[in-house]
């Protein structure tokens, strides 16, 4: 092994989404001569992107101010607002609360977007490199972080170089910000290592899934943004959809669930497609496409889970941090606004140091600290969250008490003695049909001939505890079928299907025994997403 | 001894292709584009040979509009010399493709032109045969090893029957198939140096080319969908089917 090439930046960037390029445009027009990279995984800036998104745009008018005259390639102003509780059969139309008054936010494409702010990053010389993952952390000798390291691409599947085989390089920079998004895995080695969480509660974490849809001529009302609570979940698992009508007879749709649900054999998945069954639902897709598809988890833990974001070296911003409001269902002008907050503060005062406090004086603290109690507040059921969020809403988050948040990993109930709920679901007739039949829609591509990227650190366990305790529920949260227990001889084994995987970071949270550890393919694997 | 390498720009092939509902083409908006796969070998086979010594200079060229100027910067970034891009406004059609590349061939007097076997988006496999007429030079296409040897080059071609192995004399064009090497990653630095490497644009009417339409595209559309499937019992019940179905 020759020693690595060097390339060295006053600031390096991992992950290009909001944050991260937010972060970069700002410094450049703070400071134009800083040398500023992003690292981006995805083989095309915006192709990881993965959100709703309505998003509020006061941080895009101060980042880009005439935006609107340039807008984003998709962008709808947003018309209208409907939240609707659903039953099996039925509905019912619930008041909007003011968290999720529209009024004056946009819907847009969050990868269109991305690539977008791409564009304008890159004019102001910001030198943008997808596809390539950040593998690494590259630390000093003081133990600061120094930079990164890129992963080696073109190493087969027993770990040997093949004949490509590229030796990835280092990116030294006195300045690192993780901005990879939810669960980062350059973000847990770091949290874990300089312990950013001692005075936090676990993180906790939903699984988004999310479809792209063309519907027959008509249907689609541009502007029109509705959210669904309810059926097809119990009670007991926190959770609800969103439609978002886009222009061209477009429909974003999409399904969220907490992962500190409690029933080993459900499947978030299923979920989605049973809530896209009903009667409302079903009449507005009938007769459409698929146009792309896909899942991420989301960081919902907010105030009491929100780690240092500073350590030597380096910030966590964005979804790496966690600063998405869950009651909003917005993280992207959080994420942005760490963005700006960190560049303004490292173009000041060239260091780490001292962005922590800032962040917690900002408005993106603010806004989570008020809303700190309605997440948990769903422990307890659905209508006892529901009143205690009426109650947190009306009192602005003014009331003395804070729930604490629980972990994910910890919250499935053993298969012994744990009676599931009867969930009731349906034949349906929707594609797709399952989730590999979804997964083609994510254009998901992984060269087979290199290491699995997902670790199993303890594999006899799946086969001993897991399989009796658990039944192995890998085989359902995962969205995209990427684990499947099959027959060998008489024995069961646990066969990893990581071509298929879409990134989202499932497995990694909420495997209950914690065994499962996300890392980076080769550079330009994962999911192809188009305007997600 | 210069080589010149087609490169074309064409919906990434991971990507699932949609035809526009009203059947006017193929749906680009937000699809990644990429440098086409065999476009890719053919430019890493060039860089091999004049790895090897026996060529000066790796010039890529593409046709179209300045979008390609993107995979015009992987082909630098992958270690070309220089690039150009022949400006046009619309997508040629093959036989005016091979009219521009041999105007750059006159003004650039290459030793070898390398080119993919097909593009992947309308999968003609028409450029390089056309130019090779044009050109009055020997062809060797579906290359998928290839020896060069002072002033000719022996090619082993992927043929129906097998593999054909020919000698071909120099200059020539050549179409290289899928197994002839495994293109290598992009180094990063290298695309740091791509953004300084020159880049040329022409547009076509300089090149005095005129832009024919010989072949006329009535419309697109996806292949049809298939039919659900039916589980049968046994043999006979198979047969029966297939013979309500007027099959046998």
């Amino acid at each position: 092994m020759t020693e690595r090439e060097i390339m060295e930046y006053d600031v390096i960037i991992v992950g290009a989404g909001p944050a991260g390029l937010s972060c970069a445009i700002r410094l450049k027009q703070q400071k134009p001569d800083l040398m500023v990279a992003v690292i981006e995984k995805s083989s095309e800036i915006g192709a990881h992107i993965l959100s709703g998104a309505v998003i509020e745009p006061e941080p895009l008018d101060d980042l880009l101010p005439g935006w609107r005259e340039d807008p984003p390639p998709v962008c709808i102003p947003v018309e209208r607002d409907e939240i609707w509780l659903l039953s099996q059969k039925g509905r019912y139309r619930l008041p909007t609360p003011p968290q999720q008054k529209n009024h004056g936010n946009f819907i847009v494409s969050l990868g269109a977007m991305c690539a977008w702010m791409a564009n304008r990053a890159e004019a102001l010389e910001v030198d943008i490199f997808p596809g390539y993952a950040a593998s690494e952390i590259r630390y000093t000798e003081d133990g600061a972080v120094g930079g990164v390291i890129i992963g080696d691409m073109g190493v087969g599947s027993d770990g040997q170089p093949k004949d490509t085989y590229m030796q990835g390089i280092e990116i030294h920079a006195p300045v690192t910000i993780l901005s990879e998004g939810v669960r980062g895995h350059l973000s847990k080695q770091l949290i874990r290592k300089f312990e950013l969480d001692k005075d936090s509660d676990p993180q906790t974490y939903g699984i988004g899934m999310k479809e792209l849809w063309r519907v027959q001529p008509g249907k689609s009302q541009p502007g029109l943004v509705q959210h669904t609570a309810g059926w097809p979940l119990d009670s007991h698992t926190y959770g609800g959809s969103f439609i978002y009508h886009l222009d061209k007879d477009r429909i974003a749709i999409g399904f969220v669930c907490g992962l500190d649900y409690q029933d080993p054999e459900f499947v978030p998945f299923e979920a989605f497609q049973q809530m896209k069954n009903h009667p409302m639902v079903h009449a507005l897709l009938e007769g459409g496409e698929i146009l792309s598809s896909g899942a991420r988890a989301i960081a919902e833990g907010g105030y009491q889970s929100l780690p240092k974001t500073e350590m030597p070296g380096a910030l966590i911003i964005g979804d790496s941090a966690g600063t998405l409001n869950v009651p909003k269902i917005k993280g992207t002008h959080q994420a942005m606004r760490c963005g700006i907050l960190a560049a303004d503060h490292i173009a000041e005062t060239s260091a780490p140091q001292g962005f922590d406090q800032k962040l917690r004086d900002s408005a993106v603290v603010k806004e989570l600290y008020k809303v700190r109690n309605i997440r948990p507040a769903f422990y307890k059921g659905f209508w006892r969250g529901f009143i205690r969020a009426a109650i947190e809403t009306v009192t602005a988050g003014k009331l003395p008490t804070t729930l604490s948040i629980h972990a994910d990993d910890s919250s499935l109930k053993k298969l012994d003695g744990y009676t599931p709920p009867d969930r009731k679901w349906v034949d349906r007739d929707l594609p797709p049909r399952d989730r590999l039949a979804s997964v083609y829609f994510a254009a998901t591509a992984h060269d087979e001939d290199q290491p699995v990227h997902l670790q199993i650190l303890e594999p006899d366990i799946c086969t001993t505890r897991c399989v009796t305790e658990y039944n192995n529920p890998c085989t359902r949260f995962c969205p995209a079928h990427v684990y499947e227990m099959v027959e060998n001889g008489a024995e069961k084994a646990l066969q990893i299907n990581s071509a298929n995987c879409v990134h989202c970071k499932t497995c990694d949270i909420k495997d209950p025994y914690q065994i499962i550890n996300w890392v980076t393919p080769e550079g330009g694997s994962g999911p192809n997403y188009q305007n997600m | 001894m210069k080589i010149l390498v087609g490169i074309k720009r064409v919906v990434d092939y991971n990507v699932r292709v949609r035809v526009l509902s009203d059947g006017s083409g193929v749906d680009t908006d937000g699809v990644k584009m990429s440098v086409n796969p065999f476009d890719e070998i053919a430019l890493e086979e060039a860089l091999r040979i004049r790895e090897a010594g026996n060529a000066d200079e790796v010039i890529v060229v593409s046709v179209g509009g300045d979008e390609c100027q993107q995979q015009l910067r992987t082909g630098l970034a992958m270690g070309a010399d220089r690039a150009i891009q022949i400006q046009t406004p619309e997508p040629l059609q093959p036989l005016s493709l091979a009219r521009a590349f041999l105007k750059l061939i006159e003004r650039e007097q290459p030793g070898l032109v390398i080119l993919g076997k097909q593009a992947i988006d309308d999968d003609n496999s028409q450029t390089a045969q056309m130019l090779a007429a044009l050109w009055d030079r020997p062809q060797a296409t579906f290359a998928s090893k290839m020896v060069l040897d002072g002033n000719s080059v022996s090619v082993t071609r992927e043929v129906d029957a097998g593999l054909e192995s020919i000698e071909v004399d120099l200059p020539a064009v050549i179409s290289v198939d899928l197994r002839m090497n495994e293109p290598r990653f992009v180094k990063l630095p290298d695309i740091m140096k791509a953004k300084r490497k020159p880049l040329d644009v022409i547009p076509l009417d300089e090149l005095g080319v005129a832009i024919e339409g010989n072949i006329k595209v009535s419309h697109y559309a996806p292949p049809p969908q298939r039919d659900k499937g039916i589980m049968v019992e046994d043999a006979a019940q198979l047969v029966q089917e297939l013979k309500n179905r007027g099959l046998i």
